[in-house]
């Protein structure tokens, strides 16, 4: 019997043994460590006659193979029981609470506004802003409302100084006036912000949102407004058909002037947006009164076009179901938990505008 | 404006129903805002005959009356009616009816102890007259046989409430309204022939109008009517003004206001006997003072128009008459007066003297100037009809002549406008029906605009009220191009919406509060600004607009930590104001915190929120945003509003050009002030406006990607050093040993106490030193290691801990 079959059943015998690890490595530190008896066979090859030496290198190596995936074996069996082992001892009640978070939200308004933009985007409006305190001129005057009209009265205005020079835009109409004595013709903007009327009632707010529309080109009519609108009330309240009603008003800064109702019904006490027989105003717009484009430098013999203005807080009330305009600004923390936004729910296009 | 089917009627020839007159109300622009039923409870009135009268057990003035009301048997009702008699023939309204005055129900109900059905009731409590000292008292001769039928003899027609824009002053008129329903298509429009007063005595009182520089009445007309007897109006004219919500008063007043109504043609009646040798129109003085028909006490400005007499002020033009020239029911003699006056004029003085009248609320709109006559035709020939009396001549005084308007209208701007076509034949229709009269020139048309129409100057008016008339469903609805040219927001705006959902995902509730806020909390947080009053503010707590978010902020985490909440964030991103003018406001993130980190939690340990959290929460966002954390630079200079020790200022770099941010606990003091009760406060402002929006797009950002394969080493320090010096100095000195060699710097701890000297501390850092070119050896670490404890030794005075 060669002596490589005396080793390989002699170890084999030994491994046959139920052993632990430390004995394991101490087998395989005998064989394969720097003087182990496998690796100083190794060594002798090359003094083995070359006529033998081919069979006894296959033959070695043969049995190393053998010798140490059974160790390995063996390690991994050994392993695998002391880890089972200690898994079974770290098990924990996974029921017990995650630890603290805290979710933040965005208001309702917000939200609404990001729905609009990106209405509008999607038609080409890009949007502009213009600040909280206005002066009397671009507020009123310039919209060719001048002093001593009685449509001054359907805005409480609140004023900043006796002489009445200074106010809080009582709608975002004067971003009209900014942004047309601002650019050169057309225009094409929404104006999204904040407006303040002395007024407050379950209905009121002194302070409300609107969003203002304003295109203007060289051939823009009314067949086009009502497009746009009908267009937006429909990805708003993301329906597949709308019915909407225009009807005759008066403004002092458009001619024609329109109001626009949307039927709605209610069911099981929610309301319906879309159908039924009811009408519910949302809007007002009209063609921009060509004096108010006399005040902008704009030419009304060339350029033409409408101009609009939304309720911002109305429509977020008839989307998610809100009842009380001043619930908006009462910050209540019940409140804006339940009628917020996650901040992740960006409205977009290509995903939808809510969930 | 309040009308019924039945008053259009008189000047509308139709067979439509009430349901086709709303909508088409609505679709020509006189929106309908209600229509409310009077007549339903009408049928249930009875009249009914007082069998027996028993004085009330329990009270003096009441009695027992038993009705009979037509049924069998009796009914019992308790009435308090001094005229309440056995035998009197009065109205009856039996329990559950609505009693037009009060607009209250009747109920079955004990009255002391004794039940009463229904009640017995006056001409006021039904709306019929003022006359409410007693139950109604019938007429034997006429209501002997109609005990137990229905009072009102038939139903009236619905009242419908219509909301006029303030363009369509003559639509304030029945006819108005019947007029442009007649041009719409619906009905046909009476031609009611005018009579006219057929008189030869001239109006002997002087009428003058003083030549003022303004002189807000441009004509007087008038007629005198002599030896009348003002009475009780007849009850067509009674029902009339009761369909539409009038109180009748007395035949003068009912008349006058009845022309009103019906013609837009506002009048005024003054008792003549009581006029001191005429009427001058004029310009108030400073000072003049009357009392007015609404027994208020005015103290007149200078030029005010007033219609006077030589003792003084009679009323004030085209808005309210006095007390001392009112009619009456023994007035025997009256001047009725029908003017023009300018809107503008009548405006300004009704909102200085605060009336709101129907006449100023019609003058203010634009009377039509041409009415003048046919208002006082209508009412005197009416007067003498009712009662009596004989009329003089019309008398008219002018200042000026009414000029007619003409426009030149071009036909096509209708389709250019409305973006659909009509042909012109039914153009001129429409306009004719409206009152325009009309003349051809070339592609013109040359259209004369009817008196009364003041709101209508150039073509564009023209367009409306044919696009109004054709109805706006003829609009089509031309879809809109998905196209666009220009990017939606702005980069400031992009910076915004980034911001405002970047706070909110790091567990803060976004709040929009109010831009005005309570005197007493900004001066909290006012800081070095100036308080900005509203001038009318709509109460005294929302008085001043903010310098701040916190104020109102604060104020509302304060409700709801009342609530019964304890750990709380909320946001506002939204205006603060520097000064009263357009543009002196800067957009701020605001955030607010308050309570603990994992309170009651099982597993971490519970903390108050501090600084730190608010301080994490600004940075974090800010690089989120895209800015470059290693060139911030933070010190503690901040707004009195803040814990003076406990709060910092940010700026994106060290230049130190536009603050960045403020964060830091809310200074005790104010705490106090407010009580509000929680065990920590933090805040932060971030000023968007200060925000440098980079040049560059992101796309340009990603371009440039650099990492190092080399391997990289990481050394510790201990570094003792003044209390007083920033840790941020300690690891910019760090930094400035090699930049290109020191990849991080970081804090690992920071000691005071044992083996440290008084005012020291022990400042512990990890640094982390990596080479963009090769991997670094230990000689050249332990350069850089010596390197790291000069300079910063040099430069903050610390001593590395052996």
């Amino acid at each position: 019997m060669s002596d490589l079959k005396k080793i390989k059943d002699k170890f084999l015998l030994k491994l046959k043994n139920q052993l632990n690890l430390s004995e394991i490595n101490q087998i395989k530190s005998d064989l394969f460590g720097k003087n182990g008896i496998v690796t100083l066979q190794f060594k002798k090859i090359r003094s083995i006659p070359e006529t033998e030496r081919k069979k006894f290198a296959s033959d070695l190596n043969i049995i190393k193979d053998q010798l140490q995936d059974l160790i390995n074996l063996k390690i991994n069996k050994i392993e695998n029981t002391e880890i089972n082992k200690k898994l079974k001892k770290e098990k924990i009640d996974i029921t017990l609470p995650e630890r603290p978070f805290t979710k933040g939200k965005i208001h309702p308004v917000s939200q609404t506004i990001d729905e609009i933009s990106s209405i509008f985007s999607e038609i080409g409006f890009s949007v502009e802003e213009g600040p909280d305190v206005e002066n009397e001129y671009n507020n009123f005057t310039a919209l060719n409302t001048p002093d001593n009209h009685p449509a001054r009265d359907m805005h409480d205005t609140f004023y900043l100084d006796e002489k009445k020079e200074k106010l809080l835009r009582t709608h975002t109409s004067p971003v009209q006036i900014r942004t047309m004595l601002k650019d050169k013709p057309p225009f094409k903007i929404i104006a999204p912000g904040r407006t303040y009327r002395s007024d407050s009632d379950q209905t009121h707010s002194p302070m409300f949102h609107q969003v203002e529309g304003l295109h203007i080109d060289k051939d823009i009519n009314m067949g086009h407004l009502k497009g746009c609108l009908n267009y937006f009330i429909k990805e708003f309240f993301e329906v597949d058909s709308i019915k909407m009603r225009f009807r005759p008003s008066h403004f002092p800064f458009t001619e024609p002037s329109a109001e626009v109702d949307i039927g709605y019904k209610i069911k099981d006490g929610k309301i319906i947006i879309g159908e039924g027989d009811k009408w519910l105003e949302i809007l007002g717009c009209g063609m921009v009164h060509p004096n108010v484009l006399k005040n902008v430098k704009v030419d009304p013999s060339k350029f033409q076009g409408y101009a609009f203005g939304i309720g911002i807080d109305r429509l977020a009330m008839l989307k998610y179901g809100i009842n009380d305009l001043r619930s908006f600004f009462d910050c209540d923390y019940r409140w804006l938990n339940h009628f917020g936004f996650d901040p992740l729910d960006v409205p977009t296009n290509y995903r939808g505008l809510s969930r | 404006m309040k009308i019924t089917f039945d008053w259009l009627r008189d000047h509308l020839k139709t067979n439509s129903k009430e349901k086709v007159l709303l909508e088409q109300l609505t679709n020509i622009g006189l929106e309908v805002e209600s229509v409310e039923n009077l007549s339903a409870d009408n049928k249930l009135f009875k009249v009914a005959k007082i069998i027996k009268t028993e004085k009330h057990p329990n009270a003096d003035r009441l009695k027992v009356c038993y009705v009979n009301v037509g049924e069998k048997g009796f009914k019992k009702v308790v009435c308090g009616a001094a005229n309440a008699k056995e035998g009197l023939i009065t109205i009856y309204a039996p329990p559950g009816v609505i009693i037009p005055k009060t607009k209250t129900k009747l109920v079955v109900a004990k009255i002391r102890g004794v039940t009463s059905y229904g009640m017995l009731c006056s001409e006021s409590e039904l709306n019929l007259s003022d006359a409410s000292d007693g139950i109604a008292e019938l007429s034997k001769s006429k209501y002997e046989k109609k005990i137990g039928m229905n009072y009102f003899s038939k139903s009236k027609s619905n009242l419908i409430d219509l909301s006029i824009t303030p363009n369509r002053p003559d639509c304030l008129g029945v006819k108005g309204i019947a007029r442009d329903l007649a041009a719409s298509g619906f009905g046909k429009l009476r031609d009611i022939k005018e009579k006219k007063i057929n008189s030869k005595t001239k109006q002997s009182l002087t009428i003058k109008i003083n030549k003022d520089k303004v002189q807000g009445c441009s004509t007087f007309g008038s007629c005198l009517i002599t030896n009348l007897k003002n009475t009780e109006s007849p009850q067509w004219l009674k029902d009339k003004l009761i369909s539409v919500g009038q109180k009748p008063i007395s035949a003068i007043v009912d008349i006058t206001n009845y022309v009103m109504l019906d013609l837009n043609r506002p009048l005024h009646a003054y008792d003549a006997d009581k006029i001191e040798k005429g009427i001058i129109v004029r310009n108030s003085k400073f000072g003049e003072e009357f009392t007015a028909l609404d027994n208020r006490k005015y103290k007149l400005e200078n030029g005010m128009c007033v219609i006077s007499d030589r003792k003084g002020i009679l009323g004030l033009g085209g808005i309210i008459g006095g007390t001392r020239s009112a009619t009456e029911l023994y007035t025997k003699n009256i001047l009725l007066e029908s003017a023009y006056f300018n809107p503008k004029i009548i405006r300004k003085t009704a909102k200085k003297l605060n009336i709101d009248t129907d006449a100023k609320f019609r003058f203010e709109r634009g009377i039509d100037p041409l009415s003048i006559e046919e208002g006082l035709n209508k009412a005197a020939l009416l007067i003498t009809e009712i009662c009596g009396g004989e009329v003089s001549k019309i008398d008219i005084q002018k200042t000026e002549n009414f000029k007619t308007k003409i426009i030149k209208f071009d036909p096509q701007l209708f389709e250019k406008v409305s973006g659909f076509k009509i042909s012109s034949k039914k153009m001129l229709k429409i306009l004719q029906d409206l009152g325009f009269r009309y003349k051809k020139e070339k592609k013109f048309y040359k259209l004369t605009i009817p008196s009364w129409r003041p709101d209508i100057s150039q073509n564009v008016d023209i367009v409306e009220e044919l696009v109004r008339i054709c109805g706006y469903d003829k609009i089509k609805t031309l879809d809109p191009i998905k196209e666009r040219t220009k990017s939606t927001l702005t980069q400031s705006q992009k910076l915004f919406h980034f911001l405002q959902r970047s706070i909110a995902s790091k567990g803060y509730l976004e709040a929009i509060t109010w831009s005005f806020t309570d005197s007493n909390y900004n001066d909290y947080f006012k800081d070095i600004n100036k308080e900005i009053k509203i001038v009318n503010p709509i109460s005294s707590e929302l008085d001043v607009l903010r310098n701040s978010i916190f104020s109102n902020l604060i104020m509302f985490m304060s409700k709801n930590l009342d609530r019964g909440f304890k750990d709380l964030s909320i946001f506002e991103i939204g205006p603060v104001f520097t000064g009263p003018n357009p543009g002196e406001q800067n957009t701020i993130v605001c955030g607010l915190s308050a309570g603990k980190k994992s309170r009651l939690s099982w597993i971490e340990k519970e903390r108050n929120i501090d600084v730190f959290d608010a301080k994490r929460d600004v940075i974090q966002t800010l690089v989120e945003a895209g800015y470059n954390a290693s060139k911030f630079f933070v010190d503690s200079e901040t707004p009195n509003y803040y814990h003076p020790g406990k709060s910092g200022r940010l700026f994106l770099n060290k230049e130190k050009n536009n603050v960045a941010a403020y964060f830091g606990e809310i200074h005790p003091n104010i705490l106090k002030k407010i009580d509000i009760k929680t065990e920590s406060l933090v805040g932060f402002e971030i000023f968007l406006d200060n925000l440098e929006l980079s040049k560059k797009k992101l796309n340009d950002q990603k371009t440039n990607f650099v990492i190092s394969d080399f391997q990289k080493s990481e050394r510790d320090f201990a570094f003792v050093i003044n209390k007083d010096v920033n840790a941020q100095d300690l690891i910019d000195a760090v930094y400035k040993v090699d930049q290109s060699l020191i990849s991080n710097v970081k804090i690992f701890d920071v000691y005071e106490g044992d083996n440290i000297p008084e005012n020291q501390k022990s400042i512990a850092l990890n640094v982390t030193i990596q080479s963009l070119e090769r991997t670094l050896n230990d000689s050249d670490l332990e350069k850089i290691n010596k390197s790291i404890i000069k300079t910063v030794e040099n430069k903050t005075g610390a001593k590395i801990r052996s």
